[in-house]
């Protein structure tokens, strides 16, 4: 559909409890799922006339270490006959295994195989579940946020062994994270006092 | 008697000259013929996402020069816009014309490497020669305007870095009247060459229906006759008042986005003419003083400014808290970037979306029952730098 709050209406009307909210900003639909109906919101939207969403365009997962429900797993899709693009989201926890979209989008494959490697999240049914950024033998997932920027291992050719080892990361000078945020907000509480003087009178 | 015979394992780099890069691809051959291709990639990886989440938001531009390097203001372009939308601020229209002129520059830089470059993998060296003298001219541009011939860290949210120098629009302008003749020079020596159409037409060819289930975007899907641009179908910064075609391909070969490719570049040219036309005088860059830093006239005399100046570039500007999705047309397909904001000085999580990723991806698919020579032809193609892929 090309209007995206008619668009908002029949997916709400079609998959009714399946999702469990949309929102529309920034000219996008956002969509939140469960894992469990997950497999089926993506059929609806690939197959159905009036949503078309033919194309997987990233996969991605946001974590946060704080919440319970730990990763928020992230489908951007894309319609080309209605222009339109769509988020979908479910969050899981920290161990959860979620399903693969291989079998209905195929260019899904290495981006799940990204995902598994930045956070470590696997995938049920997927082809070839390799790490595919990181280094062959590489441990940790970097892209979680309790994996340091620094990383734990350092790589260098050694004379003595004549080959290239990993080593345990030695910096002279740790990495140093400088929080400049202040609490000076600005100019607001100027307006602000001036609206309350405008009620006072 | 039989004789067992065994597919040979190849090894194609990380060190070969065209892999374009650093791509390890496995290929399983029978004969000369190629069964499976498994391409390693991850030798560039840098964790550039990782990298921005560590950065304020100003800090985190030159990280987008460094992923696609034959274009880098296509790709600060995308982080830009995001910005500005979760910020909520407009640009002005002069640097909206600087910010479409240096990307049409970046597509020509983009599209001449790679036209040419395909053209070396399959034989032909004299047009990357003529080729590269085009892309120096370019390079001195965007030298001229940012200080840097390829890491430019030009654009800003709310606009760019700064205006144009005395007589770089004229040398633009001029550039555009004589680039069209090296663009039909390059043709002369290639559409119509037997050797590379030999090397070139049915090779690695795309469906429609492929295009879409392998995520492709840009040339490659426009190869196969999707009619698909983000500058036309979701305009952003002024290409709605911009008149420009979309080349589409017919067979989805090789050949087919070569030819989109020449095509391409010349209603880039044509762009580029037409923002000198239209751009006149004015700001450049948000007038905004919490989000673009003040002249360095202003500093000088502006307790207000000199304080604005240390903010910005000690603490940076907070970005509400918010999430989206922006994509351009970089040269390579569709360039996005997905950005979560906290509220804070940082992106709580940047996710970059490397078009040359999905075309990679589908080189099994693309060279299976092909000849091992085709390998180049087909990887020059896709248009793949590893600076966008590995990330």
């Amino acid at each position: 559909m090309q209007n995206l709050i008619d668009l908002e209406k029949k997916i709400n009307s079609e998959l009714t409890t399946k999702i469990n909210r949309t929102e529309i900003k920034h000219n996008q639909i956002y969509l939140e799922t469960d894992k469990d109906d997950f497999i089926d919101v993506v059929l609806f939207l690939k197959t159905n006339n009036d949503t078309k969403f033919r194309q997987l365009i990233d996969i991605t997962v946001t974590d946060y270490p704080e919440k319970k429900q730990r990763f928020e797993v992230v489908y951007l899709f894309l319609s080309h006959e209605f222009n339109q693009r769509l988020i979908l989201k479910y969050t899981i926890t920290e161990n959860e295994i979620i399903p693969s979209i291989t079998s209905i989008f195929p260019g899904a494959n290495w981006m799940e195989r990204e995902v598994f490697d930045m956070y470590g999240v696997s995938f049920k049914d997927h082809p070839d579940l390799r790490r595919i950024l990181t280094d062959y033998g590489f441990e940790g997932h970097p892209l979680r946020k309790d994996f340091p920027l620094t990383g734990h291992t350092e790589v260098r050719y050694s004379e003595d062994q004549k080959k290239v080892i990993n080593e345990p990361v030695k910096l002279e000078q740790n990495y140093r994270n400088f929080d400049y945020e202040s609490p000076w907000e600005g100019t607001k509480y100027i307006k602000e006092e001036l609206d309350n003087n405008d009620k006072k009178n | 008697m039989t004789k067992k015979i065994k597919n040979l394992n190849l090894n194609f780099g990380p060190q070969h000259p065209a892999a374009h890069g650093v791509l390890r691809l496995i290929l399983e051959l029978d004969g000369e013929v190629v069964e499976k291709a498994d391409p390693h990639i991850g030798l560039l990886h840098r964790g550039t996402e990782k990298l921005i989440e560590n950065k304020t938001y100003m800090q985190a531009v030159p990280y987008f020069d460094r992923l696609d390097y034959v274009a880098p203001m296509n790709q600060e372009h995308a982080f830009a816009l995001a910005t500005e939308k979760i910020l909520e601020i407009d640009v002005p229209i002069r640097a909206q014309y600087i910010r479409v002129i240096f990307c049409e520059i970046g597509r020509i830089l983009s599209h001449i490497l790679n036209v040419t470059t395909q053209a070396m993998d399959v034989g032909a060296l004299t047009p990357t020669l003529w080729g590269f003298e085009e892309r120096e001219k370019l390079m001195g541009f965007y030298e001229r305007v940012s200080g840097s011939r390829l890491h430019a860290n030009y654009f800003r949210a709310g606009g760019v870095h700064q205006d144009l120098p005395q007589g770089l629009e004229e040398d633009i302008a001029e550039f555009c009247e004589t680039f069209p003749k090296i663009i039909n020079d390059l043709e002369s020596l290639l559409t119509e060459n037997r050797i590379f159409k030999q090397r070139n037409v049915d090779i690695g060819i795309v469906t429609k229906q492929d295009a879409l289930d392998y995520s492709f975007s840009g040339v490659m899907i426009r190869g196969s006759g999707v009619p698909w641009d983000l500058r036309k179908s979701q305009p952003y910064d002024c290409y709605k008042q911009l008149d420009f075609k979309i080349p589409v391909g017919k067979n989805g070969d090789c050949y087919d986005r070569y030819l989109c490719r020449i095509e391409e570049m010349k209603e880039s040219v044509s762009i580029i003419k037409q923002c000198l036309s239209k751009m006149e005088k004015g700001p450049i860059k948000s007038l905004d003083g919490k989000i673009s830093p003040p002249p360095k006239k202003e500093i000088k005399q502006s307790m207000e400014a000199l304080i604005h100046h240390f903010k910005l570039f000690t603490e940076g500007y907070r970005v509400p808290k918010d999430e989206i999705y922006t994509a351009v047309e970089a040269p390579k397909g569709e360039f996005g970037v997905y950005l979560i904001s906290d509220g804070s000085n940082k992106p709580y999580k940047c996710k970059i979306r490397a078009p040359g990723f999905s075309h990679l991806q589908s080189m099994d698919y693309l060279i299976k029952g092909h000849m091992l020579a085709d390998v180049p032809a087909v990887l020059g193609s896709l248009d793949i730098v590893f600076g966008e892929v590995d990330r």
